[in-house]
């Protein structure tokens, strides 16, 4: 089957039910999307369908069909970041980093649907994604920061 | 040397007195310093100025030696060495220390003998280097302890100084001008007309000459790095997903593995039958392993697919099946017999009880997990002459010896290369991945294997922290805390980590006590007592290691006894304190959470204070008892690590302490049924989430003598600090981790 993965179509032949997830990181190479749990309690895997946050080790092969999948690698890049990852860096978020994938694109997916969160949304909307290392209060500041130049833009 | 050494080697674990019969051993061995593993590698024309920089023609390379798995070590070590280089930050790439004894770590040892952390006395001071002296010897690269900065404050900057001035010696060597006219700045050498010659261009004249021993570091006033917020140099690659970790690397004809081993850690395996897994798409074989069994296939999901699909038949766990057994061992050890160590007696504590109304109360603390989020993995080439292993380890040295033992190959034939570790905790000093996945490897020649823990597995092989429960019974005359006997029972978790290193522990084990024996509270009668409960299930360091029980079981009874006296709780601790950076710590949060003033209907806030790993830390949290249950509403933190070598990356260290610290009291407990975890995923083992983080106020204090780390030393005061808000709330006293068991959180 054909999968459209950051703009780039690819060919896999793996089970129906393969996560997307391990076809992302074990048949196609991409490792930015990080496995954590595999039952949707840490959003390590977070990528985008049609721009929407998805727990990719939840979504079938099977079932992504022609919906174009995202990963951090095309969000942005050292060179040309997304305002989210630049707020993450300015904010100096990341300790052991491992999360912050699947934070980054859970934000960019939450600030895309809703350029205004509240706190209390960013708290409902970021609390699926576990960060081991205790990061949070830099999430809040980076999503923050974020909003305020994505709205500027 | 060879008896010398092993005794050596084992002395290193035991955590205690036995230490001392380093001492006499060799000051020559000791003062030698070890080869510089870069020079095996170098081409012609690049220069190793230290085991810390390497210089070619194209850049500057410096050696962080000590695995980055979030603390930031990296920066904060290439830091180091860049200020007294004369580097601007960025100007250099860092690469990780390969195992060798010259990247020992000598600040391990600070805390592993039985004198307080804040006594620095000439004896004490001697003792320590003794210590340090057997480390050095030893080779041991370790990480762990909050001991990195200590490590390296000194001997990195010594390491950024004698490259300086060996690089100025090459320059003067080359432009005929004294050195002493000539300066650094910005990675070159200036000469007094202006002319800039880079290190780069020097590398191969410095490789020629001998190094320059003798060296002034930099005085502080003229630092252009150091306390100075820096962007951390993995940054970027981390906010891009750019940053590979172990579980992301492959090689050529890489294949897959996955392991299901007894989860009744240490039992063995009856039998298996592997016929429908080895029939599933992609499987290659299942193959026996140490417990258990691997399957190879050619995608991580599928390993785990059909690893799940192997039925075995497990033997029976080596320690209690239920949990009541393990309590029970925990009650019945405080006897003379266990009796582990009484480094504290202040007064006469059995005189003042006898006439006193005795306050009593008795704590738990749990089993809890490390559970990084980066499972544990291992990548493995064994050949018939080499092995290669790509792991994040914080004991590489050991880890080698492992492979070697396994693979049956000769040590220097090995090679570990260190990756980014997704989180530790501790779980990074275990050998599970290392020696199954060389297991797997030693069956699959010249084939690489990436052996990838499941979630599940990595939980049922966690080594968990040490159980334990403290009694305690005080008593308080004319308002104030007077008379405190403090017994602490636990595991110990060195014992059981260096008996999987083959490794006895003579001697006490301080980090039974550890936080609670060296309080810096002068009480009229003080007794503090540790005894060794038999081992149970196997355990393990665990971010802040025994302070992180002790801690707790201290500070959250010294609530209740000054209650008890009626005084208050910042005012008391104020009175008994004796130690002058401590106090200024709890002077600070007095102040930042304005103790004392009036919250309002619902609202308590309690304060704790731990000194642990030579770093006294004082916490105040405030919480509300709403409707829906517990809220958390904000964290006032003051620790003193004597230098603030990065101001951001020590926030962020806090930050993360305090809410590992609150997440864990929160709702975490590893419980064993049919002796086997019963919390197999983050959904039974959750920690904090961000809707309840606090917002965590930090302050950093510099009065302290020594220089020390910050990654641990928040985490024990902020449970105690948590009951003793919940108490000022509610009135319920939690004498038992995790509180979710007595009281709701929001
Ligand atoms: S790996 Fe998908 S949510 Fe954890
Ligand atoms: S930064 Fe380590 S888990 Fe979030």
């Amino acid at each position: 089957m054909q999968i459209i993965v950051n703009g780039t179509a690819h060919e896999v032949d793996v089970e129906d039910d393969m996560p997307l997830l391990w076809v992302l990181r074990d048949e196609l190479g991409i490792t930015g999307v990080k496995y954590g749990c595999g039952i949707a309690q840490c959003g390590a895997c977070t990528v985008h369908l049609d721009g929407q946050a998805v727990r990719s080790c939840q979504v079938d092969i099977s079932d992504v069909g022609n919906q174009e999948v995202t990963t951090i690698e095309g969000l942005g890049t050292p060179e040309a970041l997304h305002a989210v990852q630049a707020a993450w860096i300015k904010h100096q978020v990341a300790q052991c980093g491992y999360c912050q994938s699947g934070q980054i694109m859970q934000a960019a997916s939450m600030l895309d649907l809703n350029p205004e969160p509240t706190d209390e949304e960013i708290d409902v909307i970021m609390s699926g994604n576990l960060c081991r290392c205790g990061t949070y209060p830099r999430i809040r500041e980076a999503i923050r920061s974020a909003a305020a130049t994505l709205r500027e833009a | 040397m060879g008896r010398l050494r092993t005794i050596g080697r084992r002395s290193f674990l035991i955590g205690s007195a036995a230490v001392m019969g380093g001492v006499a051993f060799g000051t020559y061995t000791v003062q030698r310093p070890h080869e510089n593993p870069l020079l095996g590698d170098l081409k012609p024309g690049e220069a190793a100025l230290t085991p810390f920089v390497k210089i070619t023609g194209d850049g500057i390379i410096l050696i962080a030696p000590h695995v980055e798995l979030g603390q930031g070590v990296h920066s904060m070590q290439t830091l180091l060495i860049a200020e007294e280089m004369d580097l601007d930050w960025g100007q250099f790439s860092v690469e990780p220390g390969e195992p060798a004894p010259a990247y020992y770590n000598t600040a391990l040892s600070e805390d592993i003998l039985p004198f307080m952390p804040t006594n620095n006395s000439f004896q004490v001071e001697t003792a320590r280097n003794a210590a340090g002296s057997l480390v050095k010897v030893l080779g041991v690269q370790a990480t762990g302890g909050s001991s990195a900065t200590p490590d390296s404050y000194e001997k990195l900057r010594v390491a950024g100084a004698v490259a300086r001035e060996t690089l100025k010696k090459a320059a003067s060597r080359r432009s005929g001008v004294h050195v002493h006219q000539l300066k650094t700045a910005h990675g070159a050498v200036q000469l007094p007309d202006g002319t800039e010659i880079r290190y780069t261009e020097l590398a191969a004249d410095a490789a020629a000459i001998k190094p320059v021993h003798l060296v002034h570091l930099r005085d502080p006033a003229d630092w252009r790095l150091i306390g100075k917020p820096l962007e951390r140099l993995d940054i970027v690659a981390k906010s891009t997903g750019t940053q590979d970790y172990g579980i992301d690397l492959r090689l050529d004809g890489m294949v897959h593995a996955a392991v299901k081993v007894n989860p009744r850690q240490g039992g063995g395996l009856n039998s298996y039958d592997a016929s429908a897994a080895e029939k599933m798409r992609g499987v290659s074989k299942v193959l026996p392993v140490t417990g258990g069994i691997a399957v190879i296939a050619d995608n991580t999901w599928r390993a785990f697919q059909a690893a799940d699909a192997v039925d075995c038949d497990w033997g029976p766990a080596p320690y209690p099946a239920e949990m009541d057994g393990h309590w029970q061992a925990v009650a019945e050890s405080f006897t003379p017999d266990r009796l582990d160590s009484e480094w504290r007696h202040d007064g006469d504590v059995d005189a003042a009880l006898e006439q006193a109304d005795v306050i009593e109360a008795e704590y738990r603390a749990p089993y809890v997990a490390h559970a990084p989020l980066e499972p544990l993995s291992a990548l493995v080439l064994v050949t018939d002459t080499h092995a290669d292993i790509w792991v994040s380890h914080q004991l590489p040295r050991f880890a080698e010896e492992k492979v070697a033992a396994i693979a049956g190959i000769e040590i220097e034939n090995v090679r570990l290369h260190n990756q980014f570790g997704g989180g530790s905790f501790g779980h990074r000093l275990e050998f599970d991945n290392v020696i199954l996945g060389t297991e797997i490897a030693v069956q699959m020649k010249h084939t690489p294997v990436k052996l990838t823990y499941s979630r599940e597995e990595d939980f049922a092989h966690d080594y968990p922290r040490q159980i334990g429960m403290s009694r305690s019974r005080g008593a308080v005359k004319d308002g104030h805390v007077d008379t405190w006997d403090l017994a602490i029972a636990t595991v110990s978790a060195a014992t059981s980590q260096a008996g999987r290193l083959g490794q006895p522990v003579p001697g006490p084990d301080g980090q039974i006590v550890a936080g609670a024996w060296n309080m810096s509270y002068d009480v009229p009668n003080l007794r503090v007592t540790a005894y060794r409960v038999p081992e149970l299930a196997p355990t393990s360091s665990w971010r802040s290691v025994g302070a992180s029980t002790a801690g707790f079981f201290a500070e959250a009874f010294l609530d209740e006894l000054i209650h008890a006296a009626g005084a208050d709780p910042m005012e008391e601790r104020l009175r008994l304190v004796n130690h002058p950076a401590t106090r200024k710590v709890l002077e600070a949060v007095a102040e930042m959470s304005n103790w004392g003033s009036d919250l309002g209907e619902n609202r308590g806030r309690g304060l704790a204070m731990v000194d642990s790993f030579g770093v006294p830390v004082a916490e105040v949290v405030e919480v509300t008892n709403t409707d829906a249950g517990l809220r958390i509403d904000k964290v006032f933190v003051a620790a003193d690590v004597g230098r603030i070598i990065d101001p951001v990356n020590f926030d962020n260290q806090v930050k993360g302490a305090v809410i590992w610290g609150l997440g864990h009291a929160m709702n975490c407990e590893i419980t064993f049924a049919d002796g086997m975890a019963e919390q197999s995923n983050y959904h039974a083992h959750e920690a904090m989430r961000l809707y309840q983080c606090p917002e965590i106020e930090v302050r950093g204090l510099e009065n302290a003598h020594k220089i020390r780390g910050i990654g641990e030393p928040p985490v024990p005061p902020a449970a105690p600090a948590l009951a003793n808000a919940i108490f000022a709330a509610t009135g319920l006293r939690l004498r038992e981790m995790p509180f979710n068991k007595f009281i709701d959180f929001v």
